[in-house]
């Protein structure tokens, strides 16, 4: 039209231009920013937990007991590196000690070499790394057993690092709550989302959830406190029967109260997926005259399945995960067993009992955080996983994919 | 053939005189009265066992020298811990998990690769073991950002003053560990909100700032209070993370100071339960402090419960 300084024309621009406001724009950036927190600190965990246990992975940590040892009057033949490496402290702490600190810790390193006692000297394994990971998967005879054997004994004069024992521990704690848990909660699932008349529904599910109101704390203090003295006379007459050791804090009774605390977990993930199943295909089913319970087992329990299997790995995760119960509740005797009446140790309650005792950067802190590593790579990927399965599950049943 | 005839004969037979149907309508309503069962007798086992310890005394009282003392032994310290704790996460928790919840409801593009991001990162964070956010708390907060403040602030050999476990660092780490459960709930209360509302809003000629800030937050308030208040609950109980980041087994004064350790109501459970020198004795204290845990966390989660029951009746009115 050519001619921009029609009035009416000025007015129709204005409005279609957006209004500039600084501060605005500057607040919705920061909202950005902000939103990614999440992304951050996931990241920062990861990053933080692994630095701390790098050194396992690169072979950097030697806890053998009896070491070379130089005397007070090397300290200027050394180089800076070596004395550090001698030392074993990280760049930051050595950097910030001066020479005398230096010379103090090689006489204290020195005096603690003496003190071993001769028979611990002479021992075959006292001159071994024993944080390499040949030694924290594979059996190793160690002086005084008859057979190889997986030995998690880090608080002895020759650091036994096997990682085995805690891993089952782990396993058969979390198997036990599953196998209590998940037919109970998918049950539970079925009848609250297909059967439960509405009403009865909207009371029954809070009313669910309430358990996870229950501090893990909690939980374990009831296993230990009251579960485990009630279950004491049958789990043994049990274990007697079957000709199997027991003991009275056990894998069975830290399983079960493993299963309370996963309960509300695979519940509502359950739930949830089945509640997803559009309401067509119980229609279609009931209309064909089958029965409310043969269109909730035979229609919509297969049309969820994969969100039940993204509960239960779910419920999986949050056990392998789940620390002061088994902390409290399962004995924590670090053995090789698969029998569930027998004490148990899993990896959680190995952090949380011993990291207060670890030299801070030492080889026992490190092993701790390595077995944090593990455990938060093991979680990453279940949660990983039910994630993938349930978006999958939910993008089919809304006919997107 | 009758049509229904031929209905039985594909296997299909009337409701009522299905024996199959009974039997798993049986089973998953026993299921589910059982996990009720569960949570009554836990509940029932704690309150009656806690109730005849639980005064006001042992509440206000705060001798926690003599703490296996069942005459002398309070739970005011740790009240006080515990609840500092929480109110001091809470101011770190909720304005960035609302912003959060703001721009994944508000802002985000429901299907670019980001917010999917940002939704898996969520969903890890909640995933994640406590004990690794131990892990994290004394590794980046205390090791790294008090280690570096420490040297910023003295200097190298001093006495650390931020690079040891205390009531911030125990804080921050819980706050991290909530942060998904107020994302998730705020979230939730966002979505519930009538798109009719905001629509209105920009017709009038407000911005997309002004429709979030002053039409859509105000609505979202009781979404906002639930999420908060269940991070409270889920921390409130938590040991785990605070284990190597700020709980003490015993401090003579409250704190006083973000630096100062602090005695928890989470963890005097575990060392009541694990410490004591004669358990049989100890015991009616240890059911009490259990009590009081317990009031503490479910009647906020009740309270959620309400207000979240009340925004879903309400999103369904709206849509």
């Amino acid at each position: 039209m050519g001619d921009s300084s029609s009035p009416a024309e000025a007015r129709w621009r204005q409005l279609n231009t957006r209004r500039r406001r600084p501060l605005e724009w500057l607040a919705e950036r920061v909202i950005f920013a902000v939103s990614l927190s999440a992304i951050v600190m996931v990241f920062l965990i990861f990053l933080f937990v692994a630095k701390e246990s790098l050194p396992v992975f690169t072979g950097g940590v030697d806890s053998a007991l009896v070491q070379p040892v130089r005397p007070v009057e090397d300290f200027d033949r050394l180089s800076r590196a070596e004395l550090q490496a001698y030392l074993g402290l990280s760049d930051a702490e050595f950097a910030r000690k001066d020479d005398e600190t230096l010379r103090l810790l090689m006489e204290v390193k020195a005096e603690a070499q003496d003190e071993i006692p001769a028979e611990f000297r002479e021992d075959k394994d006292a001159r071994l790394n024993t944080a390499q990971w040949r030694y924290l998967l594979l059996p190793y005879q160690w002086t005084g057993y008859d057979a190889p054997a997986f030995i998690w004994q880090p608080i002895s004069l020759i650091h036994k690092y096997n990682i085995v024992p805690l891993f089952i521990g782990s396993l058969k704690a979390t198997l036990v709550a599953l196998v209590f848990a998940v037919p109970l909660s998918v049950a539970a699932a079925i009848y609250v989302s297909q059967l439960a008349h509405p009403r009865l529904k909207e009371w029954l599910k809070p009313a669910i959830e309430m358990l996870a109101g229950i501090p893990s704390v909690v939980a374990g203090f009831f296993a230990l406190i009251v579960m485990a003295t009630v279950l004491e006379a049958p789990i043994s007459a049990v274990a007697g029967w079957l000709g199997l050791p027991s003991s009275r804090l056990n894998a069975l009774v830290a399983g079960l109260a493993l299963g309370f605390a996963i309960i509300p977990v695979v519940f509502s993930i359950a739930e949830d997926a089945l509640t997803s199943v559009p309401r067509s295909y119980v229609q279609g089913a009931l209309a064909l005259g089958a029965s409310k319970w043969k269109a909730a087992w035979q229609i919509v329990l297969p049309a969820a399945l994969p969100g039940v299997f993204a509960a239960v790995i779910l419920g999986f995760g949050r056990a392998i995960g789940e620390t002061m119960i088994v902390l409290m509740a399962s004995g924590n005797a670090s053995i090789v067993s698969w029998n569930i009446f027998d004490s148990t140790r899993t990896i959680t309650a190995t952090i949380a009992a011993e990291l207060a005792e670890a030299v801070f950067g030492g080889h026992h802190y490190r092993m701790l955080f390595m077995l944090g590593t593990l455990l938060f790579i093991v979680t990453f990927a279940s949660n990983f996983l039910a994630d993938l399965v349930i978006h999958r599950l939910k993008a089919r049943l809304e006919g997107r994919a | 053939m009758t049509p229904r005839a031929s209905l039985r004969e594909a296997g299909f037979r009337r409701a009522g005189v299905d024996h199959a149907s009974l039997l798993g309508g049986g089973v998953t309503l026993a299921a589910t009265a059982g996990i009720l069962a569960i949570l009554i007798v836990i509940l029932a086992v704690i309150v009656v066992n806690g109730a005849p310890s639980l005064s006001w005394r042992f509440i206000t009282t705060s001798t926690a020298r003599d703490m296996f003392d069942p005459d002398k032994a309070g739970v005011f310290p740790m009240l006080v811990g515990t609840s500092a704790r929480v109110i001091l996460m809470t101011l770190f928790v909720v304005p960035v998990g609302v912003i959060t919840a703001i721009y994944l409801s508000e802002y985000a593009r429901a299907a670019s690769p980001l917010t999917r991001i940002i939704r898996g990162a969520v969903n890890n964070l909640a995933g994640v073991p406590s004990i690794v956010f131990g892990l994290f708390g004394l590794g980046f907060f205390i090791g790294f950002i008090g280690g570096t403040l420490d040297e910023l602030a003295q200097g190298p050999a001093a006495e650390p003053r931020w690079g040891k476990p205390g009531i911030l660092w125990a804080s921050l780490t819980l706050a991290v560990m909530t942060l998904p459960v107020v994302i998730v709930a705020t979230e939730e209360s966002l979505r519930a909100i009538a798109p009719g509302l905001r629509e209105a809003s920009l017709a009038l000629g407000a911005t997309k700032f002004e429709t979030v800030t002053r039409v859509v937050l105000p609505q979202a308030l009781p979404g906002i209070l639930t999420g908060g208040i269940l991070a409270v609950s889920r921390a409130a109980g938590e040991v785990a993370p605070i284990l190597f980041t700020g709980a003490a087994y015993y401090m003579a004064t409250l704190p006083g100071s973000l630096t100062d350790q602090f005695m928890d109501l989470g963890y005097h459970v575990f060392v009541l339960s694990t410490q004591s020198p004669n358990i049989d004795q100890t015991k009616p204290i240890l059911f009490a402090t259990v009590l009081v845990l317990l009031l503490l966390t479910f009647s906020l989660n009740f309270v959620a419960i309400l207000i979240r029951a009340r925004i879903r009746r309400s999103q369904r009115a709206a849509h």
